[in-house]
């Protein structure tokens, strides 16, 4: 530990070595890009996973090559075995909830920005924030290694019920090795985001630059504070319930797992658990990291329509006391995944109606982002496509909410395709659209070149169709009675009806070509990071401090400058302004006002 | 020399007036015309420890939720009699915190032996509570209590652990900070040795050998406190569940 005061005498100059400097950099405009390259990573590996299960749903019978090569098992003669059909849907939730969609907007864009933003030269702890990226990275190198042991990668869902996940070998292939390393890589990723929240919190709470009140910072250093409030809340009760799971499987204790519990013709040798206590543990988590995963992307979608709208967000505070409420009452409603679990309709009906009442903030930010965009002179760039397509997949997926959000509802549609359909829409690729809206408009600053906007907007429209394409059928087959989690349909004779085969078999395709689309984008992103032309400091005319510095920003940001905020974020089109927008740290005009 | 050693850093006093000083309107904490480096204010280090110990409360929470459902939804719950060595150990524990306010009072007074003598003294009644926790297993061990013979021991052997971990990073801690000022004050000279790691704490240091004390020791303290606090928590839930 002592070495690090030593190394800080070294104050400004930025580290030299290629390891300081990319690898265990303490800057957090690398962490940042760090957590993004590794959500990239997550999210390709999850992306191909979830292509390989929907091939499966469609052509249960095809082969497909190379797949013995992934698994020997599980892929026996290059066809998918239904186990490892659900180990496959296992790593894709996985990836996707904990290494992308927690990962990337909070992460990755709360480390990028936030501090350049507040006006700071870094986070409040820079080698806890190192440390913080590094356990995560760690974490998925373990979940990934279950694809190289013998059984493969466990089958028991993201959400790893017990008694399936904390019996062992005996209930499938995966449930041994797999799903303790599960449970490893899912506690060590707790760890990093506990270390990482708190780091956020105090970055925002005590690094703010002079003049930057709470009512003055960028609704994305909101939502970011907000979202690390909500892991900090949650990922400790993840860990807990990890670590009784983990004891279960290991140290013969019976948290989890109940009496007479008989598998493959042996009894259980456990006596007085509840598999009911996990569920509440987990989805006490499970339920705010949904916001967690949604709420970066709610602040940084403002940001943007404000930015492209060219005007004042629509009711700032109300957009703050929103996203405060959607992160309080997100505590509340943990109950609503566990309708169907036997519990008192009493109970129900209070989840029920704290779970409606979160349709109120939620409708409050979508006015106030249509009110921003009304009577806007409106810039559609790929980041204000991105954002308007990040609303539109917002109240698409928030409206089957409501549905499910009903006990007696909930009741048929639970474990089908509408739940399916509800999550992706709602969380899943909105936090997605957030991310590219995010991506598109900060890669200025992040490399100091544009990205191809035509091929932006190629890439946007593909997207946006082809992710309607691939989810909005799932809500008729669920009313039809689709289950999850099943890998082939084809035997049951009421869903095995030809309109409904052919509804899949359109998602699928759809699947093929929206993820053929990112193609696109990774195109864009390779090409423009060493092509593209010159973004200069401010390319959108944005108003934040991030856009008072150089693009790519010097390593301490301001270079020795004391950024002194003077004026709210969203000033534009003020009357009688010489340019449409004001940046927050411009002090001539508020000089004159006076 | 050593009476000077110990003069608490001015750097985190001036860093400590946070928003006090006039400027533009609003709230924030820099900036404005001064040519004062950039740097992490102390209190952010007091923030970072507050909102690490409301995770930690957040884990023992959900243990204890754990607990009264487990034991209510089972009728297989047997009394786990305690150790009697635990009020031993409580007792060395508190004493610990006593010590360590001890040691930070003398931080203020210059004092380097009596400080770094109260460190290693907190630090060794925190091994010493780290052992009496050993011999409380051990005695369980004797009893024939495992982890898993139930539930109620199960709890008893995670609740003791899980705080025997947190404890021990608070042991760490107390090395770090003993060794920190050793070797601060071996070296005897003004250099600027900040805490944060990255940028530095200022300019104003000359003549202090071991700078930026203050709060990290501060930070340790609170988190040594809540240790003890929580161990008091743990005892009361287990005399009256266990």
């Amino acid at each position: 530990m002592a070495d690090m005061h030593v190394a800080a005498v070294h104050a400004h100059a930025a580290p030299s070595g290629f390891f300081r400097r990319y690898i265990f950099s303490l800057d957090h405009k690398v962490i940042g890009i760090q957590y993004w390259l590794l959500g990239l990573l997550a999210v390709l590996i999850g992306m191909a996973l979830s292509l390989l299960v929907r091939f499966h749903l469609v052509w249960p019978d095809a082969q497909i090559p190379l797949l013995h090569l992934l698994s020997p098992t599980g892929g026996k003669g290059d066809q998918m075995q239904p186990e490892y059909y659900l180990s496959l849907l296992t790593l894709h939730g996985t990836l996707m909830i904990f290494f992308v969609l927690t990962t990337v907007p909070q992460s990755g864009f709360g480390n990028f920005a936030l501090p350049i933003q507040i006006g700071a030269e870094d986070m409040a702890f820079p080698r806890l924030n190192m440390l913080s990226f590094w356990t995560t990275f760690v974490g998925m190198v373990v979940l990934l290694s279950t694809f190289f042991i013998s059984d493969g990668p466990p089958l028991a869902g993201w959400t790893a019920y017990p008694p399936l996940s904390a019996i062992g070998p005996a209930t499938g292939p995966g449930e041994g090795l797999g799903q303790t390393l599960w449970i490893v890589s899912i506690a060590i990723f707790c760890v990093g985001s506990l270390l990482g929240s708190l780091n956020f919190i105090a970055t925002t709470l005590d690094l703010r630059a002079r003049g930057l009140s709470l009512m003055r910072l960028p609704l994305t250093c909101w939502a970011w504070f907000i979202t690390a409030v909500l892991m900090l809340l949650s990922f400790a009760v993840l860990f807990a319930a990890g670590v009784l799971l983990l004891l279960d499987r290991v140290g013969g204790t019976s948290f989890f797992i109940p009496a007479g519990l008989v598998v493959s013709d042996q009894l259980v040798n456990h006596a007085g658990g509840s598999p009911l206590l996990w569920q509440h543990l987990f989805w006490f988590f499970g339920h705010p990291e949904v916001y967690v995963a949604i709420l970066p992307g709610m602040g940084i979608t403002s940001h943007i329509i404000s930015t492209f709208s060219r005007k004042p967000i629509f009711g700032y505070k109300a957009m703050i006391y929103a996203m405060c409420s959607i992160g309080f009452l997100g505590f509340m409603v943990w109950g609503h995944h566990m309708f169907v679990s036997g519990m008192s309709p009493y109970s129900g009906f209070a989840f029920s109606v704290l779970t409606m009442a979160i349709a109120v903030p939620s409708a409050i930010k979508t006015f106030n982002w249509i009110g921003t965009m009304i009577g806007g002179k409106l810039r559609l760039v790929t980041p204000m496509l991105f954002a308007i397509g990040f609303v539109s997949l917002f109240v698409t997926g928030g409206l089957s909410g409501i549905f499910l959000g009903q006990p007696a509802l909930d009741l048929t549609l639970h474990d089908s395709y509408f739940v399916i359909a509800h999550f992706h829409m709602v969380m899943g690729v909105a936090a997605i659209f957030g991310m590219f809206a995010g991506t598109y408009f900060w890669f200025p600053k992040a490399t100091g070149r544009m990205m191809n906007e035509t091929l932006g907007k190629v890439h946007f429209w593909l997207t946006f169709v082809g992710a309607y394409g691939i989810f909005m059928p799932m809500h008729y087959l669920g009313l039809e009675g689709h289950p999850r989690r099943y890998s082939t349909l084809t035997g049951v004779e009421f869903l095995n009806t030809p309109h409904l085969m052919h509804l899949h078999e359109f998602m699928t395709v759809s699947a093929f070509i929206t993820a053929a689309a990112q193609l696109l984008f990774l195109y864009n992103l390779a090409w423009s990071w060493f092509k593209g032309p010159e973004a200069g400091e401010n390319p959108w005319e944005a108003t934040t401090l991030e856009w008072t510095v150089p693009s790519p920003p010097p390593f301490d940001n301001f270079a020795g400058r004391h950024a002194v905020v003077y004026r709210y974020p969203y000033e534009f089109s003020v009357p009688g302004a010489e340019k449409d927008y004001i940046m927050q740290d411009a002090v001539e005009e508020a000089k004159k006002k006076k | 020399m050593q009476s000077e050693v110990l003069t608490p850093a001015k750097t985190e006093e001036v860093l400590d007036e946070g928003s006090g000083h006039g400027g533009p309107p609003g709230g924030g904490d820099f900036g404005g015309g001064d040519s004062r480096p950039w740097s992490v204010p102390a209190r952010a280090y007091r923030t970072g420890m507050w909102m690490a110990l409301v995770g930690i409360t957040m884990l023992f929470a959900a243990f204890t939720s754990a607990m009264v459902v487990r034991q209510g939804i089972s009728n297989d719950w047997a009394h786990t009699t305690l150790p009697r060595v635990l009020w031993l150990n409580t007792a060395i524990l508190l004493a610990s915190s006593a010590t360590l306010e001890l040691s930070k009072r003398v931080l203020a007074t210059n004092d380097f032996r009596r400080f770094t003598a109260w460190l290693d003294v907190t630090a060794v009644l925190g091994l010493a509570f780290i052992a009496g926790q050993l011999l409380a297993w051990k005695e369980l061990r004797g009893r024939g209590v495992y982890l898993a013979t139930n539930p109620s021991s199960s709890f008893f052997y995670l609740l003791t652990a899980a705080h025997g971990v947190h404890l021990v990073g608070g042991i760490t801690a107390l090395f770090y900070l003993v060794t920190r000022a050793r070797v601060g004050a071996s070296r005897q000279i003004g250099t600027l040795l900040p805490i944060d790691g990255g940028r530095p704490v200022g300019a104003s240091l000359e003549g202090q050998v071991v700078p930026g004390l203050r709060t990290p020791v501060e930070v340790t303290a609170i988190y040594w406190h809540f240790m003890d606090g929580l161990w008091i928590y743990i005892l009361i839930l287990m005399m009256t569940r266990l």
